[in-house]
């Protein structure tokens, strides 16, 4: 692999991105770990205590300690990002238990969402139900923005951060940056 | 927009996020390698492309990414229920079947409304 010359920088995905309305603000999440685990039941327990979180076995809802926080994406599927130290697959590896954890730290981009117009930028692209009676802070779900497949984590009443592979954040983006311009009405 | 419940999410979501995944409750053969190639033109080809109640098997694959199994009308494109993979073929409720085929009455046909376009 060719050296890297002194003094060169990585750019990020959505690296200088922001924008949105009056009524919505659209930001890049820093950096972030993330994992993508699978395991079965028997092995929930020594998982959850590896990485010091409950995973959480209701559909569409998500777990969050210390910094991490796991997100239900199927019966025995999560999406785990940690956000503080990392750590992730050093965590799971020591639950000697069976199970499948995959690095997707840089697969993901993340772009925040956040004003009152937050779910109504999102509905743009996204035919989930967003009220707060259907979708409450906490709930998570695998769906579909427009044309490309997001993670959604409600992460106030008036904030979501929307998880997306990294040659589609763009695409993403842009979309919500049009739902937040129409939000703004 | 057309909802689709999933047996494993538990909640109706968007068409969006599924996938069609062909005729449900088709049993691979024990023995492949001893079956006839008629037999095996049966079981890896033919399908029998109901007109009405229809069995399937579908994947929520913008979702929880699960394969489950669909009971649905292809004339109205009704979904009549879902239920877990892996569970036998189970029986349409016999109200549901009732309004199901009700509504086959009412679907819109091409003729019966854009029949007489120009
Ligand atoms: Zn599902």
């Amino acid at each position: 692999m060719a050296k890297l010359g002194a003094g060169s920088i990585r750019t990020l995905p959505l690296a200088g991105f922001h924008g949105g309305s009056s009524a919505v603000r659209l930001e890049a999440a820093p950096p972030a770990e993330r994992i993508s685990l699978r395991a079965g039941a028997e092995d929930m327990a020594a998982l959850s205590q590896a990485l010091g979180l409950d995973l959480p076995v209701k559909p569409k809802t998500s777990a969050a300690a210390k910094g991490r926080t796991a997100l239900w994406l199927g019966p025995d599927e999560w999406l785990v990002i940690d956000e503080g130290k990392g750590g992730l697959m050093q965590a799971a590896a020591s639950s000697g238990v069976l199970h499948s954890a995959v690095d997707v730290s840089h697969r993901n981009a993340a772009i925040l969402v956040s004003g009152p117009g937050a779910s109504r930028a999102i509905n743009a692209g996204c035919s989930q139900d967003l009220s707060l009676k259907v979708f409450p802070v906490g709930a998570c779900s695998r769906t579909v923005l427009a044309k490309v497949e997001i993670v959604l984590l409600r992460t106030a009443e008036d904030a979501f951060r929307v998880e997306v592979w990294r040659s589609f954040s763009d695409y993403a983006f842009g979309l919500l940056a049009e739902g937040a311009q129409d939000a703004a009405l | 927009m057309l909802l689709i419940h999933c047996p494993y999410c538990e909640e109706a979501r968007s068409e969006l996020e599924f996938r069609w995944a062909g005729e449900a409750h088709i049993a691979r053969p024990e023995n492949i390698a001893a079956i006839t190639d008629e037999e095996f033109a049966e079981y890896f080809f033919l399908r029998n492309n109901e007109k009405g109640l229809t069995y399937e098997r579908w994947r929520h694959i913008h979702g929880c990414g699960r394969f489950f199994n669909a009971a649905r009308d292809t004339v109205s494109d009704r979904f009549v229920m879902t239920y877990k993979a892996g569970l036998p073929k189970q029986p349409v409720p016999p109200a549901e079947k009732v309004s199901a085929i009700a509504e086959e009455k009412t679907v819109e046909t091409w003729e019966a409304t854009e029949g007489d376009a120009r």
